[in-house]
């Protein structure tokens, strides 16, 4: 793979999470359980859709085959988004969607911190941005997991269970292949390892709050990364994509 | 022959669209303004928020502004570093946004509610810091809901970021 490949696909790994996890947030549009959390999502749903934007953009013309963030979003298929499966999981109840945000938050924030430092000029800008509106993501979620966890019997029920549920899918984001190791050494991306550990910090820190137990590392479900999803994305891109495929080129 | 400073004058007249009390100036986030020899105006701004719908509004405001007072041609380019901040805010913004009821954001060094703790938030209508935030989350980006205990209205804060 050249590095012009490679680059383009780290990139793109970043944006498929957040434009994925963007669409599912973006689906409590209107179905929120009070007005407030349904006007939090959408707009962390904003959020991670601008972050998406930037870096698709970005992904096209290191790409430079003229495929701008529309192309990429909506005109490729499932096998060729590289986004965690932990992104793409359904919404389930309250406990599940504050769940899947929690660990993504968990790991985006370290995550967009040490990219501020990538040696690649433009992921450091994107980053820069993204990682102030992450510490809100962050605190967003962990709000609401102590809430459900140390809340009634309950949700701290339903907080268990969608942690023990999900668990299996956060592996997925700590997955480093060949293309991730090259760019560690070019100083392009951060080692994992070093954002597990910051993920695990905030995950103890919160869990422990919240008096929920944390799941065994058993078995993970790994694989977006290389575009081996769930059943569930396929049914995302059927609805996101199906406007620019029925009308190509179509816009507002 | 248009200048530099006409061309800021002219900004001047170019609202927030979500908060159409404070122009893009005040908001502070146009960058650069450069004149060409040809007359090109080229406004170099950087977004508040990551997907601030209204970002691409505003370059569609100037970019007409500009035109319509006579500007030969109109280049408006969006730079993402360094990283806006509320700190960019003018003084003058930060008054007006108080006036139209929204409170405007404290000091990014005094970044208080990431470090868990809630900042003093004054009430823009009746002054009191006996408020309480209700979201994180607004009706913008931008914004967080909180409310006055004292006087009981609603408002929206300008969050610092």
């Amino acid at each position: 793979m050249s590095q012009q490949d490679a680059l383009f696909t780290y990139t793109l790994r970043q944006a498929d999470d957040l434009l994925i996890l963007s669409h599912r947030l973006s689906e409590w549009c209107g179905h929120g359980p009070v007005l407030e959390e349904d006007i939090a999502l959408t707009n962390r749903a904003l959020d991670h859709i601008g972050e998406a934007r930037n870096l698709y953009t970005y992904a096209g013309q290191v790409e430079g085959k003229g495929r701008d963030e529309d192309a990429l979003a909506y005109l490729r298929n499932e096998r060729q988004f590289v986004n965690t499966k932990l992104v793409e999981q359904p919404n389930g109840d309250y406990a599940h969607t504050i769940v899947r945000s929690f660990l993504f938050d968990a790991y985006h924030l370290p995550l967009a911190e040490a990219l501020t430092k990538s040696a690649d000029a433009q992921l450091a800008a994107i980053a820069a941005k993204a990682v102030k509106e992450a510490q809100y993501h962050v605190k967003h979620s962990s709000d609401w997991l102590i809430r459900f966890g140390d809340g009634t019997e309950e949700s701290h029920r339903r907080a268990q269970e969608a942690l023990d549920n999900l668990w299996t899918y956060s592996g997925d984001l700590f997955v480093m292949d060949a293309v991730h190791q090259d760019f560690v050494k070019a100083g392009i991306a951060p080692d994992l390892t070093k954002i597990k550990a910051a993920f695990d910090a905030t995950v103890d820190r919160v869990l422990a709050e919240a008096t929920l137990k944390r799941p065994a590392d058993g078995f993970m479900a790994t694989g977006g990364r290389q575009g081996k999803h769930s059943e569930h994305l396929g049914f995302i891109l059927a609805e996101m994509q199906y406007l620019q495929r029925a009308y190509p080129g179509a816009e507002w | 022959m248009i200048t530099k400073d006409r061309i800021l004058e002219l900004l001047d007249y170019v609202k927030d669209p979500e908060i159409p009390a404070i122009n893009v100036l005040e908001l502070g986030v146009v960058r650069q303004v450069e004149v060409e020899a040809d007359g090109k105006a080229i406004v170099t701004i950087t977004p508040t928020y990551t997907g601030c719908p209204a970002m691409d509004v505003m370059a569609a405001d100037i970019k007409k502004e500009l035109l319509e007072a006579g500007v030969p041609a109109v280049e408006v380019k969006m730079s993402l570093s360094p990283a806006w901040t509320t700190d960019w805010i003018t003084e003058t913004g930060k008054r007006k946004l108080k006036e139209y009821g929204i409170a405007p954001p404290e000091k990014t060094a005094d970044i208080r509610a990431l470090k868990g703790e809630q900042p003093v938030v004054a009430c823009p209508q009746c002054g009191s810091t006996n408020t309480v935030m209700l979201s994180a989350f607004g009706s913008t980006a931008c914004k967080a809901l909180w409310k006055c205990n004292d006087c009981l209205e609603p408002f929206d804060q300008f969050k610092c970021l």
